[in-house]
């Protein structure tokens, strides 16, 4: 039912087996934009430059198709009714929680929990996980790098038990100082919850690392996927996390669709996040007794289109391969950043050494909200403000940024059509 | 499509490049700061009213050019005003960014730079931060934030 880009994409850079005497085609990005009808759109006339990735991607065809041919064809409730659609149509939600599965290479299918997004996953987490067991005294530690989503959770859960936020912080790069980081660890650390990418430098952090420092002290480890997802391969057994969160917008799937990878030891031990139909197993007026893993976590009608979808944005992203969707994008972070010193005063916030795909930035005298504006009526999207992460902008001394986040059907055209943006800003505003 | 040079008008990017009125007041008795979350800008408001009139005014802080321009426009023109003027004003001001584009609005003068916001929604509450601080300052003497 999902398509598969595969005839679209290089086959080398597909994984597929290659003919003998056929030429190894490299990432050929002209194809991979034919199958994203929207930026065959124009904006204010011109055509449209999509540098916002890091805030949603945009969709293949195959993605589009998919959800066409979910309401078309298959339509119906799952778990529930003995008829046709009802079988097809649970067939597909658990087709695309398996591809979830072989995607971060979790254990078992039962450990991907279908949320609405990521954010919903860290609450999930901190709800059922986390809060059972803090007491006063306790602590939650994550770093100062953290999305809103990646706070809010834990404090929530602090301010219910008594316990405390610790904060590992950053250095002037934007880099984790994984040694402070160590030494927050403790007897009272009940859960450490790690962006495994900044959406605001594009630090990527040392996750297998860190997951391996806090175990050390018998500490579990959420990491935050939500933009490591979409540019390198995951693997959660091999990175040993006990809870990975990601979703599925940003991986090039639908909106209202996201995923909690979790240990099955900890999924087994823990309450259920909301109440409803298909997470219980028998219900009467007295107690009710709660369904198998996955479906404990998964109350109400879940997003079923939304998975079909997903299923086909993996499909796609698996097609075109991690590798060369990575080397793309590495070659434009670097021509990017190196394009950008061409603009006055421009300033990038965020260069660890190993980051991705983000380049975040202020330019002296001008404030990000009005190079939004600016460079929006040349056709580019960029975002500006905090980006969700208030305290990386304080961390910087600066109350917002211009960000161009990147996505693997941009292109050094897009970046030049930033730069040059970016001048006539500097013309408006003199 | 609305142009950019609506937005960016002179009289804006002059008072964005040297803001009048650009300081803390001494001896203010009321003030209030106001921030906008969603893009970080900042200002804190210092008024000085004697016997319902303005007779002094500063501001600092940091912003775009919109809420900058807007908070330096505006403290031209309250200065020397009384207190009820200057929220009658406030009302004409905020008619008048919130009018439809295609509308016409009443002159305000300087202020009139400002009414090219409304071709851009999501600039109006740059335009009226610094009006909104106003408000707060004078409804409650002392500090105070919007």
């Amino acid at each position: 039912m999902t398509t598969v880009a595969g005839g679209q994409i290089a086959p080398a850079a597909a994984g597929l087996p290659v003919v003998p005497g056929t030429p190894t085609l490299p990432f050929d990005v002209e194809r991979v934009r034919a199958d994203f009808p929207i930026l065959r759109r124009t904006v204010r006339g011109k055509p449209l430059v999509y540098l916002d990735n890091a805030a949603t991607t945009q969709k293949p065809q195959a993605v589009i198709d998919a959800l066409t041919a979910y309401y078309t064809g298959i339509n119906a409730n799952v778990h529930r009714g003995v008829h046709e659609l009802s079988e097809r149509a649970t067939e597909a939600y658990e087709a695309a929680r398996a591809r979830v599965q072989a995607f971060f290479h979790a254990a078992h299918a039962h450990e991907v929990v279908f949320t609405r997004n990521a954010t919903e996953s860290i609450n999930l987490v901190a709800r059922s996980f986390a809060r059972p067991r803090l007491q006063p005294g306790d602590e939650v530690l994550i770093t100062a790098m953290e999305h809103h989503s990646n706070i809010v959770p834990w404090q929530l859960a602090c301010e219910a038990t008594g316990a405390t936020i610790r904060v590992a912080p950053i250095d002037d790069r934007g880099a984790l100082i994984v040694d402070e980081f160590a030494r927050l660890l403790g007897p009272r650390t009940v859960i450490a919850a790690v962006s495994h990418m900044s959406n605001a430098l594009g630090t990527v952090n040392p996750a297998a690392e860190i997951v391996a420092l806090a175990h050390r002290h018998g500490v579990p480890v959420l990491l935050d996927g939500s933009q490591a997802a979409y540019h390198m391969a995951v693997d959660v057994q091999a990175l040993d996390c006990d809870f990975y969160v990601a979703t599925g917008h940003k991986l090039y799937g639908p909106t209202g669709i996201g995923v909690l990878v979790g240990k099955t030891e900890h999924l087994e031990a823990m309450p259920p996040f909301l109440g409803g139909g298909d997470m219980i197993r028998s219900v009467s007026f007295e107690r009710s007794t709660w369904n198998d893993l996955p479906y404990k976590f998964e109350a109400g009608t879940p997003n079923i289109a939304g998975a079909v979808g997903l299923h086909a944005a993996l499909d796609y992203l698996g097609a075109a391969g991690f590798e060369a969707v990575a080397a793309h994008e590495r070659d434009l972070l670097a021509y990017g950043t190196a394009a950008l010193q061409d603009v006055p005063g421009l300033r990038i916030i965020g260069t660890a050494p190993s980051k991705a795909s983000i380049l975040s930035f202020v330019i002296d005298g001008m404030h990000p909200h009005d190079i939004g504006t600016i460079v929006d009526r040349e056709g580019v999207a960029v975002r500006t403000g905090h980006h969700c992460a208030q305290p990386v902008m304080e961390r910087f001394g600066i109350p917002a940024t211009a960000r161009a986040s990147l996505a693997m059907y941009n292109t050094r055209a897009d970046l030049d059509a930033l730069v040059g943006a970016l001048h006539r800003v500097r013309e408006v505003l003199g | 499509m609305p142009d950019l040079d609506d937005l960016y008008q002179e009289v804006i990017l002059d008072h964005n490049r040297r803001p009048r009125n650009f300081h803390t007041l001494a001896g203010a008795s009321h003030q209030a700061e106001g921030y906008n979350p969603l893009c970080g800008d900042r200002l804190t408001l210092y008024l000085r009213v004697e016997d319902g009139i303005i007779t002094d005014v500063g501001f600092v802080g940091s912003g775009c050019a919109i809420s900058k321009a807007s908070a330096s426009l505006m403290t031209d023109a309250i200065k020397g005003r009384s207190v009820a003027d200057a929220r009658a004003l406030f009302t004409r001001f905020h008619g008048m960014v919130t009018t439809p584009p295609d509308v016409e609005v009443e002159d305000l003068g300087k202020l009139s730079a400002l009414a090219g916001v409304r071709e851009f929604p999501v600039r109006v509450k740059c335009a009226s931060l610094a009006w909104h601080t106003l408000e707060a300052a004078l409804s409650r003497a002392g500090k105070d934030q919007v």
